[in-house]
């Protein structure tokens, strides 16, 4: 996983709350077996009409947002489906940022094992940072520092330490697991063949 | 020893490694697997060189993307992700309920049916319905693809210990009103995210009163109100459930003795707490595109004006213009094109007794397709010999193979665009049941009538 250090970078509002993981990668994207290529279909009914044309009044769609690497969301984003695909379809796409009020938990979890930063917001920096996404402000979010800056402001926001330790250093969560094999050997000695139940 | 709840007990007997620095690692001890979430995971393992550590505790099957029709192709890339499972099956040692395997269906129906899933039991899946393993008393929740090759690899997963969240239903259900109106009741209320970052607990006397089916129905759309997982205490409606299931212990008293320790101590502290009085509960119906829209069959659609805060509002008028209904229009009445009964919500052996209950002679009305599809391999042979699928049929709907069908429409079974569909399944999102597709979920008998009537009916009136 690519080390997330710091990111300068225009934000896209998409604020509408409950973004649905159905919304962020349809269920007829999902019948494949690698993590690639998901992000030509990242929002695909919101981004493409039926025929496949894009609709140009769609956000991401806006010549100003091409090279934007930070989503602003309105509150329970991601909610629904536990697909990960949705976290595919954002990185692959080339998003490194979303920011909202506040994240479904498995999207989430999803997020973060995918060098996605999730930065939840307060209200006052949610409504701060929509007006920078429609005015095409260019935002620096700095995740040692916790910090996240524009021309006249800044803030600092909070995340889980070990969960921010990891995206900043790109930390393999399986590989740390493995780390524990002696204490999983014994927790499995201890309940015997019943198992943990 | 303090009071602990349900769901303490569980997490404190599965915690393998506590520490300040960071999430706990909990032991897993039920791993399903189906064709659409794990093939990226056992590409991981190969990649690093990496074993299932404990094949046995880890069981796949395929239904999301399967074909209903009997003897019906997949499409190639569907096909791809059935190859892969079987082939990943074979190669790590896993059980595998294959596309022939007479114990094959919805990942979230098998494993109750084959007693796999059992009280006291942590258990996860690569999809948010897990939640509906919860109805036996066990800590069951949906996890992503790389959590998926954690557990492939460990059998453990690292963990935030979730809050805990009892929702305490009062009062008596009336005739025509079953478990989903309960929790569509329940979401039109507290929202679609009021459960993050808990565990529910669904407590109070109706819920004593549920069958394991219904309290499957209920545990299953814990995700839709947030929650990644929702739980029932076990007792003898679970006991007897469980007895004699394939996968039942064998030595059932002593597992049953064990399982009487879990219920919540009384006078544990949950860290939230809501009540629902379903006195007066009328068959739901959801008008919007969440499944926190959700109002009585007898009412009208709520008004966006009347929201008092901005995005409420304009969720509530986006929805609506998705779903074509206007604010203050009742939905008795409105046409419908499609009926789907399926789902890990509501295609059990129970929810198909209650859809033929209300087709029993009558006819599905001209124009509308209806399709029943059963949770499972087994409830199809079981509906089957108590000659419910000659109701289904003579009525004039399609009785398919098992699988997730229409529900994520992912196999081809899908509702056309700005078509209408009354589903028994758990999610209305733009989209879900095909592009451009317009969903009302309800119960069974709800769906049913709607198939009778071609319109969206009060079941109670035909009971």
């Amino acid at each position: 996983m690519k080390p997330f250090r710091r990111i300068s970078s225009r934000i896209v509002p998409l604020l509408e709350r409950d973004i649905d993981t159905d919304q962020i990668i349809p269920a007829r994207f999902l019948k494949v077996t690698t993590r690639e290529g998901l992000g030509d279909h990242l929002f695909e009914d919101l981004r493409r009409n039926p025929d496949g044309s894009l609709r140009p009044e769609f956000v991401l769609n806006r010549p100003e947002f091409r090279e934007a690497v930070i989503l602003l969301a309105g509150e329970n984003f991601g909610c629904g489906s536990s697909r990960e695909h949705a976290a595919w379809a954002l990185s692959g796409h080339g998003f490194r940022v979303v920011m909202s009020r506040s994240f479904a938990d498995i999207f989430y979890s999803n997020a973060l094992k995918n060098g996605l930063l999730p930065l939840v917001l307060s209200g006052e920096a949610f409504a701060r940072l929509a007006q920078a996404g429609g005015s095409g402000e260019e935002i620096h979010v700095d995740l040692p520092q916790r910090t996240v800056a524009w021309s006249d402001g800044s803030f600092t926001f909070t995340i889980d330490s070990f969960a921010g330790l990891c995206l900043e250093q790109g930390t393999d969560q399986l590989g740390y697991i493995l780390g524990f094999e002696q204490q999983i050997a014994a927790y499995e000695a201890k309940q015997g063949a019943g198992g943990g139940s | 020893m303090s009071l602990r709840t349900l769901f303490d007990k569980i997490w404190d007997a599965h915690v393998v490694v506590a520490t300040p620095a960071a999430p706990a690692l909990l032991y897993i001890d039920l791993h399903l697997v189906h064709e659409v979430t794990s093939p990226q995971a056992f590409d991981g393992l190969r990649s690093r060189g990496l074993n299932v550590r404990r094949p046995e505790r880890t069981v796949a099957t395929v239904d999301h993307s399967i074909p209903t029709v009997p003897g019906g192709l997949a499409d190639p890339m569907a096909a791809a992700q059935i190859d892969a499972l079987e082939r990943n099956s074979r190669e790590f040692g896993i059980r595998l309920f294959n596309v022939d395997d007479p114990r094959r269906g919805i990942v979230h129906v098998i494993g109750p049916e084959l007693g796999l899933t059992q009280p006291g039991m942590t258990i996860v899946c690569g999809d948010s319905h897990t939640s509906t393993h919860g109805a036996f008393g066990a800590l069951a929740f949906g996890i992503g693809t790389s959590e998926v090759e954690h557990v492939l690899a460990s059998q453990c997963l690292l963990q935030q210990r979730p809050r805990t969240f009892e929702v305490r239903f009062e009062g008596a259900l009336d005739a025509g009103v079953t478990a989903k109106d309960m929790i569509l009741g329940l979401l039109s209320k507290i929202g679609v995210s009021a459960g993050a970052g808990h565990v529910l607990e669904y407590t109070g006397p109706v819920v004593r009163s549920l069958s394991m089916e219904q309290r499957m129905t209920l545990c299953n759309m814990s995700i839709e109100g947030g929650a990644r997982a929702g739980m029932v205490a076990p007792d003898d409606v679970t006991f007897e459930y469980l007895a004699g299931r394939p996968w039942s212990p064998e030595a059932f008293d002593g597992a049953v003795t064990r399982w009487k320790t879990l219920p919540t101590d009384a006078g544990a502290l949950y860290d939230r707490k809501v009540s629902f009085d379903v006195t007066g509960l009328t068959p739901m119906v959801t008008f919007g595109t969440n499944p926190g829209m959700g109002m009585s069959i007898t009412g009208r659609v709520p008004d966006p004006d009347q929201c008092g805060d901005a995005g409420a509002r304009s969720a509530l008028g986006k929805a609506l213009q998705y779903m074509g209904l206007t604010p203050g229009e009742p939905l008795l009445g409105r046409s419908v094109d499609v009926v789907f009964i399926g789902s890990c919500t509501n295609a059990r052996l129970s929810d198909l007794r209650e859809a033929a209950h209300v087709f029993r002679g009558r006819r599905v009305a001209k124009g509308v397709r209806t399709l029943v599809v059963p949770g499972s391999q087994a409830v199809k042979r079981q509906a089957e010999e108590e000659g419910l699928d000659r109701v289904f049929k003579s009525a004039g709907a399609e009785w398919r193979e098992s699988g997730c069908s229409m529900c994520i429409a992912m196999n081809g079974d899908e509702v056309r665009p700005g078509e209408y569909a009354v589903s028994t399944s758990n999610r209305n999102f733009e989209g879900r049941q095909g592009r451009g597709s317009r969903t009302f979920l309800a119960s069974p008998l709800t769906a049913a009538a709607a198939a009778v009537t071609g319109r969206l009916t009060d079941v109670r009136t035909m009971l």
